[in-house]
């Protein structure tokens, strides 16, 4: 049997470096990732059958429900090479497939010597993988091509694998064939990855140096550090320092994930495992910092990551306004495990109190305001999402724009918006449908290679604005399904862009403007005007919504004065009914949003700020 | 606010029959053969007027008093036999202080009735007669189920003036699917030519689980537009006042003196007792209502048992946000003494736009204009917020 028990395995402190491998997985959403890390820790039995689960690795509901990966997971595999027969140590970084999450992958990879390139031999590589697997041959990583899902009927794995090592530069035959699913070919990958993966190198003499590559908030244990060491060692009871702060900290515990948290005696040269000092702050336990011995420290930390900066901010805010304190709370709490999330309190005449939150994207958007409504049970409504714009003024001053209510009024030289350098890749009978929309959305073509006979790979660049509504929905379903997306800011460019206010009676509701390009300003304008007045109840007085650049005028629509707002009857049988009414609309009354006299139900804002997406889901939720 | 304490007690009296349903009603109301299996009217009413009575029984010792008002509503109070419903009038003389000037109503179809009953009706006691007339336009009376012969309201109108009816009244319903201004006009113009003394206008309420509703949603009928609505409403008001009926409540116009006591008791509050299935009562801040089928109300007060369904106290607040709702309904309005300075500052902008009476509001009050009425509930909301 190739497995060895975790009792008999090489243990933790006191492995030699020469019988460890780390390895990443480096694949797309749905290419079975974590079917095949199942399978590894079916096989190398570090989990029992009986406590066997699908997707074992995937800690939130969030991510067993969309199926992605959102946290980085490091779990130790003790096996028995079936091709020298020797012991080793494997350690499988789990790292999170989606281009929101590129960072986490970045961290990954760090601490690994080799991956494994995961792609579905029915599908082929997705753009994202691609960004990911020149990432990972950029630190120097082994690559392992490995074709999933053999067992499929619409494999084609001669196809995929031509791909794969015209990408890497290997041959065909290079790559292995697996199946999640039934476990063929997994025993075969692990021994190769014992065979083609270097051993990690370090000094086990030196001062401790080890890397955090992920820094995780349980609410029992406080902050979770996953770290790699790379020189010397860890041992519990140690004191430790972090090197950017020069902060101590007592080391409360310190083991690995077999794949539960086992307590060990410490961590050795090339062992990846986890710390508990007892912070309870994320950002004390920083992601890319270096973890040294404060009795003898280091001099030179390791070469960490970038801070990844917020690319897309959208305005949070509690539906029912006395909720803003947990909407507060929910935030700071969900910072303890995402660093990558920044706020700060805004308020909106429209929408009462709030926050202006940044992220990475807009999956992470999407994940962040998930997590806030299932997590704390709020309800929110957000904003549509905006950029970063540069603005500059005549009078030479820069203004930093992350909500378009913020827009300068005065006279403005320029403004500049973030530039993504995109890569789309999709069957090649789409290229048309595929460029027509880059169009529409203002991309420049960069170029296209063809992958294979019927793929493609088409590279444009295009304003991140374009992208951050509704792009993506626009492309999968104008290629039904079959295109993937991915980019990477590029820098900032000038743009010939307007604010777009949405005035109801003469006012400007905050909430609603938007920045857009001029040439897309009008088609805004009638898109907004006719969604409000379709969503506003009649009033008291007549109400013009309009669409305006600064002054001028560019839509309009009319909601007409209420005229009949009143029972007809009320007899001595209808007094109880009618006042049991009245009731229920004070309470109804104190759910509008008052913009001026015009009061506005809160379901107007959250659809009249939807995408059709959105709506989609929301309709589908009701089903 | 405390809730009016008096000694007066008004009656009203629930007849839960009809011959057939009209598509619009969602009263509590049956027809004899679903209430008992080959049942008739005659021996379904005879049973029914005991067990009002001994409700009654329990009135007296409740709600002694003067008795200004009785009012027989329904269902169609007018299918029973006269000597039945003077039962009832008789049983409240026994044992209540019934003043000569005591205001008896009767709600009646113009089908029901021809001379010789309106005789016996005024002979048992009432002296204010309301026919249900809806309508003067066939395709309208058509769409509301109803089955009278338009020409046939001129006549009855003159056998109650014959029989001796002090007050005379019409109902009529306007927003039906179908109709037109015009029709509606004609409507209007006819009821007004008859010269009754009071008229009702209520705009059609299209309830849950009708008939009609129904039909709206199936498509077959389309739902009465509100701004054609409005304008009916705007036309009935113009019509009655230039008759010298006069509006007092926000459906109700009236020659002077011909105002219903009766509702307009249950607009101020006042106390009154409601017999039958179903009916609701107010006494003192309390308010309850009976169980709503005929046979359980039967059962129970034949097993001497309390026919109440459920009963509320009034809290101070309720008791307030009630004196705004049916006051800001009548001619009267409310008094800007009564209101704070936040209320007053929330409803300005109406007496800007319009809908409150811009010269009663200098002398003091709430009124509502014509436009303001439309809009009431609106009015009331912010009242009460």
């Amino acid at each position: 049997m190739p497995a060895i028990s975790i009792a008999k395995a090489p243990q933790p402190a006191s492995t030699d470096p020469a019988q460890i491998r780390n390895f990443a997985i480096i694949a797309h959403i749905d290419h079975g990732k974590s079917t095949l890390a199942d399978r590894m820790l079916g096989i190398t039995e570090v989990v029992d059958p009986r406590n066997m689960r699908e997707q074992y690795l995937d800690r939130m509901d969030i991510e067993r429900e969309r199926g992605i990966t959102i946290k980085s997971q490091a779990v130790r595999l003790p096996w028995r090479s079936g091709i020298d027969g020797k012991e080793y140590i494997l350690n499988m970084i789990d790292t999170p497939g989606h281009v929101d999450f590129t960072y986490e992958v970045s961290r990954s990879l760090a601490a690994s010597e080799g991956a494994i390139l995961l792609v579905d031999c029915a599908q082929g590589i997705e753009a994202q993988t691609l960004a990911n697997l020149y990432l990972a041959m950029e630190n120097n990583l082994k690559i392992i091509p490995v074709l999933n899902k053999i067992d499929l009927p619409a494999a084609q794995p001669e196809k995929f694998a031509a791909e794969l090592a015209k990408l890497i530069g290997c041959e065909p035959s290079d790559c292995l064939l697996v199946s999640g699913k039934t476990g063929a070919g997994v025993p075969e990958l692990l021994d190769q990855i014992i065979a083609q993966i270097p051993p990690p190198q370090g000094d086990p003499n030196a001062p401790a140096r080890a890397l955090i590559f992920d820094s995780v908030y349980d609410v029992y244990r406080g902050v979770v550090t996953y770290v790699r060491v790379v020189d010397g060692h860890l041992t519990a009871r140690d004191q430790i320092q972090m090197f950017s702060t020069g902060v101590r900290h007592e080391m409360l515990e310190v083991g690995v994930i077999s794949p539960e948290p086992l307590p060990s005696k410490g961590l050795g040269v090339g062992e990846v495992g986890y710390l508990i000092t007892g912070v309870k702050d994320v950002r004390q336990s920083r992601v890319g910092d270096t973890v040294t011995n404060y009795n003898n420290p280091t001099k030179t930390p390791l070469a960490g990551y970038k801070d990844p900066k917020p690319m897309v901010f959208s305005g949070l805010y509690p539906l029912d306004g006395a909720d803003y304190p947990l909407l507060r709370e929910a935030l700071d709490k969900l910072q303890l495990n995402d660093a990558a999330l920044v706020y700060e309190p805004e308020s909106s005449a429209a929408l009462g109190f709030g926050f202006r939150c940044g992220f990475l994207g807009l999956l992470h958007m999407e994940i962040v305001r998930e997590r806030l409504e299932r997590e704390s049970k709020l309800s929110l409504i957000s904003t549509a999402p905006n950029v970063v714009y540069k603005v500059k003024l005549d009078d030479g001053k820069d203004v930093i724009v992350t909500n378009p209510s913020e827009f300068p009024t005065g006279k403005i030289m320029s403004v500049e918006e973030p530039i993504v350098r995109s890569t789309i890749l999709a069957p090649s009978e789409f290229i048309g449908a595929i460029m027509e929309l880059c169009q529409q959305r203002r991309g420049v073509l960069l170029g296209m290679d063809y992958l294979s006979e019927d793929r493609v790979e088409i590279r444009y660049t295009l304003p991140l604005a374009e992208i951050v509504f509704d792009f993506f929905d626009k492309l999968k379903s104008s290629t039904r399904g079959y295109a993937s997306l991915d980019y990477e800011a590029i820098g900032d460019a000038e743009g010939d862009l307007v604010k777009v206010d949405i005035l109801l009676q003469g006012e400007a509701v905050d909430a609603f403007s938007a920045i857009v390009h001029r040439d897309k300003a009008y088609a805004y304008g009638l898109m907004m005007t006719a969604k409000l007045h379709a969503l506003i109840p009649r009033q008291q007085f007549e109400v013009p919504i309009q669409a305006a650049i600064g002054s001028r005028i560019i839509a309009r629509e009319n909601i007409r004065a209420i005229r009949k707002d009143v029972l007809a009857k009320c007899y001595g049988g209808d007094i109880s009914r009618k006042r049991k009414l009245l009731e229920k609309q004070k309470e109804g009354k104190k759910r509008m949003k008052m913009v001026g006299r015009v009061e506005v139900p809160q379901e107007a804002f959250v659809a009249a700020l939807a995408t059709d997406a959105d709506i989609d889901k929301a309709k589908a939720a009701r089903k | 606010m405390a809730a009016i304490q008096s000694d007066d007690i008004s009656f009203y009296v629930h007849i839960p029959y009809c011959v057939k349903r009209c598509g619009y009603c969602d009263f509590n109301t049956y027809t004899p053969s679903e209430l008992r299996e080959g049942g008739t009217l005659e021996t379904v009413s005879f049973d029914y007027i005991d067990a009002v009575l001994r409700e009654l029984e329990i009135a007296h010792l409740e709600a002694p008093g003067a008795v200004p008002t009785i009012f027989f509503g329904g269902g169609t109070p007018s299918l029973l036999p006269a000597r039945d419903l003077g039962r009832v009038i008789s049983a409240i003389e026994e044992r209540w202080d019934l003043s000569p000037a005591c205001e008896i109503t009767l709600e009646a179809n113009p089908d029901t009735v021809d001379a010789q009953k309106l005789k016996e009706l005024r002979e048992v006691g009432f002296n204010r007669i309301s026919f249900g007339m809806q309508s003067a336009v066939p395709h309208v009376l058509k769409i509301l189920d109803r089955t009278h012969n338009p020409e046939s309201i001129a006549r009855v109108v003159q056998e109650a003036r014959d029989a001796g009816f002090e007050s005379v009244s019409l109902d009529l319903i306007y927003g039906t699917p179908g109709e037109s201004l015009e029709d509606w006009k004609t409507s209007v113009e006819s009821a007004l030519s008859l010269g009754v003394d009071h008229l009702s206008a209520y705009a059609l309420i299209v309830e849950t689980g009708t008939k009609l509703a129904a039909q709206i949603k199936r498509g077959d009928l389309s739902m009465p537009n509100d701004d054609l609505m409005a304008d009916m409403y705007l036309l009935v008001d113009e019509m009655c006042e230039a008759s010298g009926l006069s509006w007092y409540e926000l459906s109700n116009w009236a020659k002077s003196g011909h105002e219903s006591r009766h509702n307009v008791a249950y607009w101020k509050n006042a106390n009154w007792w409601g017999l039958g299935p179903g009916a609701h009562s107010h006494l003192n801040g309390i308010r309850w209502w009976n169980v709503k089928h005929p046979n359980a109300y039967k059962n129970a007060l034949i097993n001497s048992q309390s026919p109440v369904q459920e009963r509320e106290t009034l809290t101070p607040q309720q008791v307030s946000d009630e004196k705004a709702m049916l006051s800001i309904r009548m001619n009267y309005g409310i008094l800007l003494s009564d209101l704070t300075v936040e209320q007053i500052s929330r409803v300005e902008g109406y007496r800007e736009s319009g809908h409150l009476d811009k010269s009663r509001w200098s002398e003091g009050s709430l009124q509502l204009t014509p436009q303001g009425r439309l809009i009431a509930d609106r009015i009331v909301r912010e009242l009460v917020v």
